[in-house]
């Protein structure tokens, strides 16, 4: 029906039809599917939630006399970082501690600072305390690094989240006598609260549900600027249980995204705590889908009531890898504030946040309008549900003694 | 008119043994409801209690110059707890959590919205605030 390039024509000459995944649902419901998908052009999607697989890469340049960072140990305001690549290069995880954090040694600990709050500052441009032990070479004599780094003086500096923009995922309580504290917040006892972490229906991923515009190469909104899909993200699992509109039932496909750093804003790149379980970043996603036929416009029309997620014990079929769930819950109902499970009315809560997602929906569609932002052809297809790939549990083989 | 206030009571060491409270409710018709409680065994520090005061406004004019006649300070309680707007994403992670119910959702914008007249500071969003928004000052 369309092509890429042909929106890519309307973008430059500011004549594309451009709405968010919001928007198309009453749009639809006002022009049916047929012809919403004559009329518009582009879907902006957007998520703003907690992802925890998320990190960065830069390179230090050279210190005279020069140091080799590879095979030492290098923290960046007392964080620990991956200084295993080369002489000058780095990587940096959300979810990275400083060693003298108490951690739960008084349980539940705090986690007010660790890898994603130094990623936040980095990039608000604040100076960050570098300091790094190595072991001596002829070529790298020096033992001791300790300076200031401003993400100004990197040579480059780059976004590589392995895992985000899950497409669905659990929904969390605790059907335990006590509290837990969890990846997915705080969970009160005996069904106390749900927890639920997805932007539902303005999902990129469940906008896409079969992955067929978005792959390998498309260019993306990545912590306020753009950035690129690199992969398919890692426990990417596309073979799960879907309805019958094809939205998966459970946690299916995830992305991996890279993109400049030194463009993003700590707007969208927010350094989180969780309460007893550790730290993070909340980062900005966002994918425009080019509408090519009906069918891809169909699946972006996809409503919260249609979209389910597996309600799941986090203080026991979580930890101990048990495939119970507790139900099945729809995003609508998650999103009034209360569901029934097990006849008791819970209150639910996100820690996801739909307005921002929104608005970052809003933000790409506004690029795409003025022309700035053109759709990209993918490189080459993530892997779809008949692809094989699934994501399997660890294989444990003890090590003999 | 009757009004219900929650406030903050600051008193120093050589206070913290008069019957205070029970002079607000026997001499000033208050009814209290305790939200929160700290005294320490350190000399130099001070005691902290946060109550709910009911009563005729009159009474509770008449019972508060009588506690900072005593030598208390007094705060408005809805002072204490603030949020950091530009931190805040509006994720709802302390929707559920607060007890009061302070945290609400706008069904249309899905923002949150803290509002600090039905909090009562107990503390529980400060540390399940994924971004550290909620900010406690006593």
């Amino acid at each position: 029906m369309k092509t890429i390039s042909e929106i890519n024509e309307k973008i430059q000459q500011g004549k594309a039809v451009v709405v968010n995944a919001e928007e198309v649902i009453d749009l639809v419901k006002e022009k049916g599917v047929k012809h919403a998908a004559q009329h518009v052009d582009v879907v902006t999607t957007g998520t703003f939630g907690p992802m925890c697989s998320s990190g960065i890469y830069f390179n230090i340049g050279h210190s005279k006399p020069r140091i080799k960072l590879g095979g030492g140990r290098v923290y960046l305001n007392d964080v620990l970082a991956y200084p295993g690549l080369a002489a000058a290069d780095v990587f940096f995880g959300a979810n990275a501690l400083p060693d003298d954090d108490p951690r739960n040694r008084m349980h539940p600990g705090d986690f007010n600072y660790g890898g994603g709050h130094v990623i936040e500052e980095l990039v608000a441009g604040k100076d960050i305390r570098f300091t790094a032990n190595a072991y001596g070479t002829d070529c790298y004599p020096r033992k001791r690094l300790e300076t200031w780094l401003n993400i100004k003086d990197l040579n480059e500096a780059v976004m590589f989240n392995v895992r985000n923009a899950y497409q669905n995922y659990n929904v969390a309580v605790n059907l335990s006598d006590k509290t837990i504290y969890t990846y997915m917040g705080v969970l009160k006892p005996r069904l106390g609260n749900v927890n639920y972490c997805s932007a539902g229906q303005l999902s990129p991923l469940l906008n896409d549900p079969y992955y067929r515009t978005v792959g390998i190469g498309t260019r993306i909104f990545l912590g306020g600027s753009v950035g690129y899909v690199a992969w398919q993200g890692t426990q990417h699992n596309p073979n799960v249980l879907r309805t019958e509109a094809g939205v998966p039932k459970r946690s299916a496909g995830t992305l991996a995204v890279i993109g400049d750093l030194k463009q993003m804003s700590p707007q969208w790149l927010v350094g989180t705590s969780m309460y007893g379980y550790g730290v993070t970043l909340t980062v900005g996603v966002g994918v425009p889908i080019p509408i090519l036929d009906e069918e891809i416009l169909r699946h972006t029309a996809v409503t919260d009531a249609e979209i389910y997620g597996a309600v799941i014990d986090y203080s026991d079929a979580y930890p101990n890898q048990k495939p119970d769930i507790v139900g099945e819950v729809s995003y609508a109902e998650l999103k009034s504030g209360t569901v029934k499970l097990q006849g008791k009315k819970v209150p639910a809560g996100s820690l996801s946040s739909y307005s921002k997602a929104l608005e970052i929906a809003d933000i790409l569609k506004d690029w795409i309008k003025r022309g700035e932002f053109l759709l990209t052809e993918a490189v080459a297809p993530l892997p779809g549900v008949e692809s094989g790939v699934a994501f399997k549990p660890l294989p444990e083989r003890p090590l003999e003694i | 008119m009757a009004v219900t206030k929650r406030v903050v009571l600051h008193f120093p060491r050589r206070l913290v043994e008069q019957p205070v409270i029970y002079r607000l409710v026997k001499d000033y018709n208050l009814e209290f409801n305790i939200l929160r409680a700290s005294i320490t065994a350190e000399p130099e520090e001070e005691g902290l209690l946060v109550l709910q005061l009911k009563g005729e406004q009159e009474e509770y004019d008449r019972g508060v110059k009588f506690l900072l006649k005593s030598g208390l300070k007094i705060q408005s309680l809805s002072q204490d707890v603030t949020r950091n707007e530009a931190r805040c994403t509006s994720c709802g992670a302390c929707v559920t959590l607060c007890p009061p119910g302070a945290f609400v959702v706008d069904p249309k914008t899905r923002q949150v919205n803290f509002d600090d007249e039905k909090c009562v500071a107990c503390g529980l969003c400060i540390k399940a605030c994924p971004p550290r928004a909620m900010e406690v000052h006593f």
